[in-house]
């Protein structure tokens, strides 16, 4: 292992990489279009229905007036603590426990503030149930499709910037001519590994820095932690990409190869909505991408504000995979 | 002199070819040795076997009297038959990406200076001339200082100036005391450069030798050139075999004078006639047959 060597590959792709215009100016363009255009198209006001949860202990109707109020839309909870949640991320305007005779509502949100006018309209009057407040803020889609925007944007700039240059520096003897000087697999595997990955994380940073400028995107975790699963999620779809790649000549094959696993790996990871409702046969098959555990792992961190202890799952997944694609990939890696 | 380079009895099968069939040469140290054949005779197999880039089937190859090792990785310069480089990257920026995959090189400015690239050095690798990026190809193949250099077809497709001018390096790289190993098509490149020729056809060497020596077995006639038009119409008359290239007829003779003699008695005009020695052109036809090859 010579690092000197390493290094020089290293540079060499780095350069290529930043002097294709065309090609960077995608990279960087792509996930931003997405982002803005997805801002623009959720920007507006959604249906107008109040959301209000009730929590009671048994089924027997509750007789406030309250209830009886047109245009809201009133859902039993069976757990509180989860609720509250939910009134703290806007997703409830309301929550109103029958048995403690207790309301929240959000600070933040104007809704909350209009149902709590009609709650006393309706006669409910504040010795009769306390007024609780919370006050985070409104978990939007754009918040929640950001992790799969940008985590989509780092799997194809992986698989096609890392599987289809090798194949084509195969298939036109770039790699021939490197097996012709003293250079090992294994180091120029790692130089390509590791010129991918800081490129791909500088473009995320860019990218996340720069639409959260416009979009102030929800954080409730740790900056470090999500660096940590984006970083480990390259890793592994880069080793991905080197696997497809491990011996492949041709670049239409390496094309439908790829695609055949971007696709499926797009859809069924969560890219663009929740894997909860599809069968669950699907939601199995989707556990073997990386993409499902950097997602389930960078939202948790995003929106639940969840530590280390609660993506331990998704990063021991992603260990996993990257060390299995990486034997796999340099073991069957040929330079012609 | 001794043998920098020994090749015993390469044999390479393909899935339904054998290409390479008990290949043997010897290559003394600082000679220019030339592998030439048709298209398919299995120079390049043979070549890129002895590079280590394919693996034979069986046989042996000595470096120095060694099986092949991490030291010839460091001692050979390799120069492709065709070979991409990384795209978007200067010529300077190529050379010193080599240069960092060896631990002995050359300076980057003497093997500027030697392949004459100080006029396109920060020109990217794709907006270069064929010349100029053949003098880079073998800018790369110096840049470790190699002791041992392989050439596989340099000049293909270059303009005569650019093969001339590549010809010039090639000389200037054997000055230096460097062993070099070339194919070519070219015959005229083979007799101007090469100490010793191999001739391959169907996977095999059929000759081998230097090129005076061959010509000198081979031939022991010179070829008269007459213009068609000055012949008789009646060619099967005449007391020699004609044969006839393009508008010249060619006579093979082993007595000039006699011949001369022969054409003066038919009354032919002798004011256009030109001598001229055997070739390796024909020395190659002559032994690997003049159908076409793929």
């Amino acid at each position: 292992m010579s690092w000197r060597r390493l290094w020089a590959i290293l540079r060499a792709r780095n350069m290529e990489f930043f002097r294709d215009r065309s090609a960077l100016g995608w990279n960087f363009m792509f996930p931003i279009l997405i982002v803005a255009g997805f801002s623009f198209a959720f920007s507006g006001e959604p249906a107008k229905l109040y959301k209000v949860g009730v929590y009671q202990d048994d089924s027997t109707p509750s007789s406030l007036a309250f209830f009886e109020t047109d245009y809201i839309q009133f859902i039993t909870v069976t757990d509180l603590a989860p609720a509250i949640i939910k009134v703290d991320r806007h997703q409830l305007d309301m929550l109103l426990d029958i048995n403690q005779h207790k309301f929240w509502i959000n600070e933040t949100s104007p809704k909350g503030y209009i149902l709590e006018r009609v709650l006393r309209g309706a006669g409910v009057t504040h010795n009769q149930f306390d007024k609780a407040t919370v006050t985070g803020r409104e978990i939007r889609y754009v918040d929640w499709v950001l992790p799969g925007v940008l985590a989509m944007n780092m799997m194809f700039s992986a698989l096609f910037g890392i599987g289809y240059v090798i194949v084509r520096y195969r298939k036109n003897g770039v790699l021939k001519r490197l097996k012709a000087t003293p250079l090992t697999s294994f180091e120029f595997l790692a130089a390509q590994i590791i010129s991918r990955s800081w490129l791909i994380m500088l473009i995320l940073i860019l990218v996340y820095v720069g639409t959260n400028f416009f979009i102030d995107f929800t954080m409730h975790g740790s900056y470090v932690h999500l660096f940590l699963i984006f970083l480990l999620g390259a890793i592994s779809l880069i080793s991905l990409g080197l696997l497809v790649a491990a011996r492949v000549k041709s670049e239409e094959l390496a094309g439908g190869l790829l695609n055949l696993i971007t696709w499926p790996m797009m859809f069924l990871s969560g890219v663009w909505f929740s894997t909860e409702g599809i069968h669950p046969v699907l939601q199995k098959v989707a556990l073997f991408f990386p993409l499902t555990h950097v997602l389930s792992g960078a939202r948790a961190i995003m929106i639940d504000g969840g530590g280390l202890q609660d993506i331990a799952i998704q990063l021991i997944s992603l260990l996993i995979m990257t060390v299995v694609f990486l034997i796999i990939g340099a073991l069957s890696f040929r330079w012609e | 002199m001794s043998a920098i380079l020994q090749v015993k009895n390469l044999v390479k099968h393909f899935k339904k070819v054998q290409a390479v069939k008990g290949v043997s040469f010897k290559v003394d140290a600082g000679i220019c040795f030339g592998l030439l054949g048709p298209n398919g005779a299995g120079k390049t197999t043979t070549i890129e076997i002895i590079e280590g880039i394919k693996t034979p089937t069986q046989g042996e190859i000595l470096y120095k009297g060694e099986a092949l090792s991490n030291r010839f990785q460091q001692e050979a310069g390799i120069m492709f038959q065709s070979t991409s480089l990384q795209e978007f990257i200067t010529v300077r920026e190529t050379l010193h990406m080599f240069q960092q995959l060896y631990s002995v090189t050359m300076s980057l400015d003497e093997v500027i200076d030697i392949c004459a690239l100080e006029e396109f050095l920060e020109r990217d690798t794709r907006q270069l001339s064929g010349g100029q990026r053949q003098r880079l190809l073998l800018a790369i193949a110096l840049i470790n200082d190699p002791e041992i250099i392989f050439l596989d077809e340099p000049t293909t497709g270059l303009d005569p100036q650019s093969r001339h001018n590549f010809w010039e390096l090639i000389t200037r790289v054997k000055t230096q005391g460097k062993t070099v190993i070339l194919t070519t098509h070219y015959m005229e490149e083979a007799y101007s450069l090469c100490d010793t020729i191999a001739i391959m056809d169907h996977g095999k060497i059929i000759a081998e030798g230097t090129p005076k020596n061959l010509l000198a077995t081979h031939f022991s006639d010179v070829v008269l050139q007459i213009p068609i038009e000055d012949l008789p119409a009646d060619t099967q008359a005449l007391p020699f075999k004609i044969v006839e290239i393009q508008e010249m007829a060619e006579i093979l003779s082993h007595d000039v004078n006699v011949t001369i003699e022969q054409l003066m008695q038919q009354g032919i005009d002798l004011r256009h006639l030109q001598i001229r020695n055997r070739t390796l052109d024909d020395l190659f036809l002559d032994i690997t047959g003049k159908e076409l090859r793929h």
